[in-house]
Formats: C-alpha cells, structure tokens, sequence
C-alpha cells in the first residue's frame, strides 16, 4: 500500500507520510438509544492516500461512500477513529482551525447546480478562500482569473454569474474554486455523475491532467466502476459502511476478489452489444440476490442476503480485510469467487 | 447566453437555482401590476405620512365649524369631520404612528425571528428543539388578552405595545424562516464554503441570507399589513392616542357614528387604510411570485403545422408493413418559439426494443413524451405522424388519445418515487387503474394486481400491495412502476430512462425484468436512454440523436460496433468503460463546447461546429443517407470518413489545460 502505483509522480515516492490517513473511522448519524442500535453508516473503515495518489471511493447509494467524504472534510463529525491529513490529525479540529492550519483539503461537489452560490459572481466565489488565507484584493484577483484559465475558462468569467454556465463549465469552475489555494489533497464528492457523457469525458481529463501536473492527490468518490478505473490508482469498494475490497485498481477491476464487487462489475454494462450479452449471461448465471431483499446480519457480513457463495459462518462472523491475490476482500470465501 | 438542458421543460424547472436574476433593469416583481400597485401606494402613504407637517392645507386640529361633515370640495379635498376638521391633514398626519408602530413590529419580529431560525439551522437538531419549544410557548400565548392588559398597565403607549407583539409574532416568524434556512443550508456552496473556512457569521450573511431575501420579503410586507389593521383595530376601541390627535382607528369608529347621515365620512379613511393594507398584501404576492403559478393556464393544443396527411405519402424509406409503430418526419416545437425535434423518422415492430440516445438537449424526452401525447405544456407536434397499428396520433384530441395511452401505450418515467403517490398504498395505486382498464371487479383487480406484481419479480407480492411508496427501495419501486404500465396490457412501453436514478446492480436486473417481458408478451419498448451500455444490454436498434435530430440509426450492434457519423464516435470514445482485455486510455475522447440550444442550430450539419472532421460542405444542407443496412446516417462526409477509417481519438496528456499561466509552479516557462 505504501509503494508508489504506476503513474503516480515521482514526488509519491519520495515521502512517506500519507497525505491522507483514515483509521478506523465509525460515523453514526442520530442520538438516543435507538440510534445506537441500529448499525453505523460507517463502520471501521481505514485507508490512505499517498501524495499524489489518487484512491476511488466506489459503492452504491446507502454504501457510505459520500458519508466518508464528509467526515474527512469535517462537515460530519466523526463517532470515532481518526482523521489525518500529512500526518497531522484534523479529526476534531473545526472548520475554521482548519482553514487556518491546513490550507492543503479541498472538495468539489457532485451537483454543479447548487455548489455555486447563484448570487455571487464567479469572481466573489474563487476570491473567497484566497481572502480567508489572507491573500489581499488585486492579487487574489489575478489567482482567481489564473484559476479560470487553468480549468480551460475564459479569465473574464470572473465578472458573470454561474446561471450563465452550463453543468460542465459550473464543474470546471467549482474544480478552479477548489484548486485555487494550491491544495495537495481534493475530496471529488461524484464531480461527473450529474454531467453529460461528452462533459463527463472533458472533466475527468482534466482532473488526469491537474492531478499530474500538480501532483494532487484526489479523494474520489463515484458510483461507477467505469470512471474510478480510468482516474485511480487504486479503489476502495464500499458496502453498507465497511470496506469489501481494497487494492490497485486494475487488479480490483479484471480480478475482484470479492463476491460484491464482483456483482458491481458484471452489472456496469459496456457499449458493446455482443461483449455485454456475454457478461449479462455470465452476470445472470452467478445468481446474485436482489438489492435490499432483507436485512443483513447484524454480526456478520453485510453483503449475506444478496451472495451466492455465503455460508454460516458469513451470517455469524465479519470476514476481515485479507490479501488474496494481489488486492485485499472482506470475504471468508475470497478463493472460491469466481473470475468475472 | 443560455446553456442550460432543455430536453424537458421540468428538467429546467426542477433545477434548484433559479435562472438568472436580472442584474440590471426591473426586479421581477416589479413586472407584475399588483407588485407596481403595492409598491407604489406603499411609497407615496409613507413618504405622505412622513411629510405631512410639511404640505398638510390645515392642523389636524383645525376647526372649520361653518363646513362640518363636507364633502370633498376645493378647500377640503377629502371632506371634513364631525367638528369640521380637514379629513385629508388629519387622515395623513396619523399615518406615521401606524406606519412606523408597525415597522418597529416588523424589526423586533424579525431581529428575534431571523437570526433564531440561522441558528437553529446552523448547530443542529438539539439547538433547534430548544429553540422551537420555546418558540411554541409564544405561539400558545393569546395575543389579543395579552396586548389589552399590557395596555392596562402601561397605557395607551402603541410603541412598546407594538414591540411586544413584535416578541410574540417573531415566533411565527421563526417557523417560516426555520424551513427556508434550513433548506438554504442543504445547498453544497453553503459547504464548499464551509470548508474553506468561512466563519459561521460570514457563511449566514453572505451563502444563506440573500436566498432567503425573498421569503423574508414576503413575509414583513405580509405582518406589515396586519400590524396596520392591529394598529387601527387598537384606536378603534379606544386603544389609541386620544383626541384631539388624529388615528386611523379613531376616525372610522368616529365615522360609524355617522353612517347614515354622512356615509361620505367613511370612505377616505376607509380607503386609506384599505389600499394600505391591500397593497402591502399585492407586494407580497408579487415578491412570491404567485403571479407566475398563475401562468400556463387556458393550455390548448395547437392544431398541426403542416399537414398531417402528408404524411401519408412518406417522403423517405418505404413503410415497414410489418411495423406497429411509424414515426415520419416528426416535429415538435415549443408554440411561438424554436423547435425541439426536427424530421425524426423510426419504426418498431412488435417485440423489438428501440433505444433513443443522446445527450441532454438533444430531443430524446420530447420524442418519447410526443408518443403518448404528454408534451409539456407550450409544446407540441407541430408536423409529421405518429402512425400506431396504421392510426394516426398526431393531432388527436386529449380525449381520443386518452383511450390510447395506458391501454395501447403506457409509459415509465426515471423517478419511480416520483411516479407513484405517497399517499396511496400501492394496492389501491394498481387496484384503480385496473378496473378502469379491464372493466373487472374490486377482488378480481386485487388478484390480478398481485399477479402483476409477481410477472415483475416481486416474490412477495403480497406485502408490497400493503406498503407504501416510501417503504420501498428504487429498485422495487420501479418494478411497481413496470407493473402500474403493465395494468392496461400495453403493447407499446415508453421508457424514458427508466434506470438512470438506480444503483447499477439494480438497473441491471430491472433491464433483464425488461427483457423477459419483452420475450413473454411481445411487448415492443421505446426507451429512452444516455448510457450506451444500457442501450449494448435491451436494444435490438438504436437511433442516436443530436440536437433534435437523428444523426445516426440501426441496429445496436451496426451502430454501436461501427459507427459512422462522428458524434456516435465521440459518445463512444468518451465512454470510460473499456471492453474487456483493452487497457484503459490515458484520457477520454471528448466533444468541445456543449449542445446548441434550440433555436441556434447551425444550418447544414448540427454537429459541424463541434466536429473534429468538420470541412467547408458540412455547413449547407444534405440529406439523410441509407447505412447499417436498414439504417440511416445525417452525415455529408461519412463514405470519405468510412474509407479513412477515421477513429475520434482520445486527448492528449494536458490537453484539457489550456494556458501555460496556470500551473503554481515557481519555475517560469514551464510548459504544460
């Protein structure tokens, strides 16, 4: 985990302090008995992310994924475990200590639409984190139009307003907003699910490109296999709170080793009408059970009521994160998941 | 310039920001007559009341005894009183104790209410409880009892009488506001500026507080009206300044002494305090926007275009003979304005899964919705025909296309929680149209509705008949939803993206619950669709649309394995899910710029200003050339490309950065 995957830059290899480090992280949401009862939204998750790294988030709606995200942002304290960001930990530390400490996390949000404030222009929103980092009037100006540019706007886009930009350009400004303060890591909270496929494909090029010119690392999180394999290094697969795979993302994505990311990647279809005919026999013979059929064990793992390969001793004991084959599966029976 | 989607006209609609506020030039509200009236008549009492020591013709206790109880005349524009008092001085002069007695309300109301609901807001639920209790108890207090003995122990003192109900109003107030911060709140740029670190004040002043400038609005000139009645119901009983100081309140219960000798004595005070009140209502109403819900009403259907009938004769391919549904030459159009779809002609048989594809913008939606006749509102088909097992669709009455749709045509739409009413339980939502479609009994509906369930895969059909819609999953929802279009045994399914709001794992087996019905029943399926790999999994043809026509049609496989008309190309190319065994490009192919809007489509080839293989040809008109075998292709240059074996490429490393001035690197020159 620690070596430096391919493609990152040269800078991952030389230190050795993560840029971001999750441990043991457990987020309940609600107060009172009841609340403590019911399972935690995240439950024990733990990875890092080295300097200019880029990690995948991936899981479905419920997974947690987004959870993850706020936590390590601090817009949802965390029930336990710890949060650090170059070796310093920021899990309890407010908003504001962090913007005076640590300049260095940043996010851009999934909706275009309401991630920028319709009232202010352009300008007044990139001004605004340079002004809290004490950057004075015209110079912050001059970042906020060199910010513009550097995301493949126009620099006069500081004067108009976001109602005056399309879902892929309020991207590209939220990403100049994020970027602005040269952070070394970015939360990317779904940046292309609300965007066409053509924008989708402009944005993550050039998340590729800033990330290796920079030497950004990136917390991205997305829903679709698809996309984290073409922007990380290496994912992690959510399920219901916990960690069910962890690995490079080529190894996690041809060779899962996990019964539920096997059932995510047979479920993406591809635009290739006899390759998916091929992969939806495939993905029907495995015989994986229906989304939300029933409630999983509260003991063991999550993914029980919907696994084809579950037996007793998945319903009465959490499998824990083992390395099998290269990448690491939550899973008592990661040797017998099938190829995909 | 105006970028934003408009595929349907609720997709703009249910956009969370509203589009441009006019910077410059009138504010809205000031476009609506009532918001001129209120604004107006608001000014010109305030600034005569203010003023009216200035300019009034007499002292308020003047006494003209040789002209009491007058009638407007040259001396006394409005009249006099019982004791021969000029009407318009006096009504004027005690216009400022109501105007600013009322004002104070409104400032101690909203200087407690506003930053109460802020707070409550920002710290959470804990807080919030506190603060709403409290408030309850306000909200419990009788305020009329309350205001009369405070007015017993401090007297006839309208100020602090007023500032107390100030106190007590504020906590309605605050329940308003509570609402409209708290879903300011949810809004991510009220996050993103939380991480960067801005504080909690400048985050309320500057994030929550102009979004909720207009509900705040709406609300004071509303409590500002009512202030004004409280005011003068308070001098009407006596509770006001005595004589001989002139009030509102005062002079009506003065005048109703004399409403039958000298009615006139009514009318001006009346009708000050009237329009006052009334005008303070209009600017709310108008700063609502109420106006705008207004709209849209009187809908009618524009008669078509162009003839329908000549469609008879089609102008392209022969007729399919063996086609149940024939779409030729299809136009739909927003009334008075530019056109959506232009010239889409397809053709279904039965059992055979058509996809339409394209991005936002480019009149898929519109296609589909034109099929059932449930276009949005202001838009229509305005040429071409809709031919269903040889009838035409086209130009039917709502009433003949009503016997159509759910029976022959049903439809499923993206948001199945949406689609389904929350207050109903899903037996009752199935058990309806049932009956209606198949002239069947209650307990015959009930069982056929469980069956119904069954045929979509719900195994226990029974408990999901009991539930209601929030108690099920997307997933089991829009099988509910499969199963409501299924009541009227349709033999034609509009899907307009029925799994794009679904995890993937729940798409894929509502798209093999597609499929199954389609081999069962011989249901032929319309579906509407961004993903190509949703079109790969169902579809037996596709058409590939782009601002508002089809670029490219066939066979899925044909488009999808060669495609011949670039963007096809490009939408491949940007589809980051490789084929298996392919490594995974550097970068993505992309298409500069966005889809011109309706009403900008450049001439000749729609496509040509973003077209990497664009040439000077591409910019007159062509026609439609024959390709896939039974397909179509709208692209001048597609033998020259074919033969070229032109690939859309993906970017290069950088490309996407565009300006050498942007990299924070220290060295200068530094290329990117």
């Amino acid at each position: 985990m620690t070596t430096a995957p391919a493609g990152a830059t040269a800078l991952s290899a030389t230190v050795r302090v993560p840029a971001l480090e999750i441990r043991d992280l457990v987020v309940r949401y609600g107060s009172g008995r009841k609340a403590r009862q019911a399972p935690p939204a995240i439950d024990r998750v733990s990875f890092d992310i080295a300097p200019g790294e880029t990690v995948g988030l991936v899981g479905e709606s419920g997974s947690g994924k987004s959870t993850i995200g706020k936590a390590v942002l601090g817009l949802q304290p965390p029930t336990s475990g710890t949060v650090k960001l170059h070796g310093q930990d920021i899990t309890a530390m407010s908003l504001k200590q962090r913007s005076r400490l640590v300049a260095d996390l940043r996010v851009v949000f999934q909706d275009p639409y309401s991630s920028l404030n319709p009232a202010r222009t352009i300008g007044q929103t990139l001004v605004e984190p340079l002004r809290l980092m004490g950057v004075k009037g015209p110079e912050a100006l001059q970042k906020a139009r060199a910010g513009l540019e550097s995301v493949g706007l126009p620099a006069d886009a500081v004067d108009r307003y976001p109602s005056q930009f399309s879902g892929g350009q309020r991207q590209r400004i939220a990403i100049a907003r994020a970027l602005v303060c040269d952070p070394k890591v970015v939360v990317l909270d779904e940046p292309v699910s609300a965007l066409d496929l053509s924008t989708q494909a402009q944005v993550l090029n050039l998340l590729a490109d800033l990330r290796d010119q920079r030497g950004l690392a990136f917390l991205f999180i997305a829903h679709d296999l698809g996309v984290v394999r073409f922007l990380s290094q290496r994912t992690v697969v959510l399920y219901r709170g916990q960690v069910m795979e962890t690995g490079p993302v080529e190894a996690v994505s041809r060779a899962p080793r996990h019964p539920y990311t096997v059932a995510l990647t047979a479920a993406a279809p591809v635009p290739r009408p006899a390759e998916q005919a091929a992969r939806r026999a495939a993905r029907e013979a495995a015989g994986f059970g229906t989304a939300g059929a029933a409630a999983p064990s509260a003991t063991g793992c999550p993914f029980v009521p919907r696994c084809p390969l579950a037996t007793d001793v998945c319903v009465t004991e959490r499998p824990p994160l083992r390395l099998v084959e290269g990448t690491e599966a939550a899973c008592h029976h990661a040797e017998r998941v099938p190829a995909l | 310039m105006s970028v934003l989607p408009l595929d349907a006209a609720d997709e703009v609609a249910t956009e969370p920001v509203p589009p441009a506020r006019r910077r410059r030039g009138l504010p809205g509200f000031l476009r609506r007559p009532g918001g001129v009236f209120g604004a107006a008549w608001l000014t010109f009492v305030i600034v005569a009341s203010l003023t009216a020591s200035l300019w009034r013709p007499f002292e308020p206790g003047q006494q003209d005894t040789a002209n009491r109880l007058a009638l407007p005349s040259a001396e006394h524009w409005l009249g006099t009183d019982p004791l021969g008092r000029d009407l318009l001085s006096r009504i004027f002069s005690a216009g400022s104790l109501p105007l600013l007695s009322s004002a104070l309300m409104l400032v101690v109301a909203f200087g407690i209410g506003l930053p109460l609901a802020l707070i409550a807001a920002e710290r959470g639920r804990r807080v919030e409880r506190v603060i709403s209790r409290v408030t309850e108890v306000f909200l419990a207090l009788p305020a009329t009892i309350l205001l009369l003995a405070l007015i017993g122990v401090i007297g006839n003192r309208l100020y602090p009488v007023m500032a107390v109900l100030g106190v007590l109003i504020s906590a309605a107030v605050y329940r308003v506001l509570l609402g409209v911060a708290q879903s300011v709140r949810q809004r991510l740029y009220v996050d993103a500026a939380r991480v960067n670190g801005l504080g909690s004040l400048r985050v309320n002043l500057v994030h929550v507080l102009p979004s909720m400038a207009t509900v705040v609005a709406v609300q004071a000139a509303q409590l500002f009206g009512i202030g004004l009645l409280i005011v003068a119901g308070l001098a009407f009983l006596g509770f006001g300044p005595g004589e001989p100081e002139p009030s509102w309140g005062f002079m009506i219960q003065d005048a109703s002494g004399y409403i039958y000798t000298s009615p006139w004595l009514m009318v001006p005070t009346g009708l000050v305090l009237a329009l006052t009140v009334v005008a303070a209502n209009e600017l709310a109403d108008a700063l609502a926007g109420k106006a705008a819900a207004a709209r849209g009403t009187g809908r009618r259907r524009r008669p078509l275009r162009r003839a329908v009938a000549a469609a008879a004769v089609p102008a392209g391919a022969p007729a399919d003979p063996a086609a149940v549904l024939e779409v030729r030459d299809l136009t739909v159009s927003v009334d008075d304005g530019p056109d959506l779809v232009t010239g889409v002609s397809f053709s279904l048989r039965k059992g055979e899964v058509l996809g339409l594809v394209g991005e936002s913008g480019c009149g898929k939606t519109m296609t589909a919705r034109s099929l059932m006749g449930l276009l949005p509102d202001g838009v229509s088909v305005t040429g071409g025909s809709i031919r269903w097992r040889g009838r035409e669709l086209a130009g039917l009455s709502e009433a003949e296309i009503d016997r159509v749709r759910g029976r022959e045509i049903a439809m499923i739409s993206q948001e199945p929680m949406v689609a389904l009413d929350p207050m109903f339980s899903i037996a009752t939502q199935l058990v309806g149209p049932i009956r209606r479609f198949r002239g069947v009994g209650r307990s015959e509906a009930k069982r056929i509705a469980a069956e119904l369930l069954r045929n979509v895969g719900i195994v226990d059909a029974q408990r999901v008949l009991k539930s209601y819609p929030h108690q099920l999953s997307g997933g089991m929802a829009q099988r509910v939803c499969i199963a409501l279009a299924l009541t009227g045994e349709p033999e034609l399914l509009v899907a307009d993206e029925p799994t794009t709001a679904l995890d993937v794992t729940v798409q894929a087996e509502i798209l093999s619950l597609l499929r199954a019905l389609v081999r069962d029943t011989g249901l032929s399926v319309v579906i509407v669709s961004h993903d190509l790999g949703v079109v790969a999994d169902i579809c037996d043809s596709v058409a590939v649309m782009y601002a508002g026509e089809v670029v490219e049609a066939g066979t899925a496989a044909a488009v999808l394995d060669e495609p011949a008309h670039p963007y096809t190309m490009a939408l491949l190319g940007a589809n980051p899910h490789v084929p298996e065994g392919e490594p995974v490009p550097e970068r993505l192919a992309s298409i500069a710029g966005t889809v011109p809007p309706p009403g900008s489509w450049p001439t000749g080839c729609r496509f040509a200003t973003r077209c990497r293989f664009v040439q000077e040809k591409c910019t007159v008109p062509f026609p439609v050339l024959p390709a896939h075998g039974e397909g179509s292709v709208l692209c001048t240059r597609v033998d020259e490309l074919s033969r070229e074996h032109a690939v859309w490429e993906p970017e290069h490393a950088g490309d996407e950065i565009a300006s050498p001035l942007a990299p924070p690197a220290p060295v200068a020159g530094v290329s990117s």
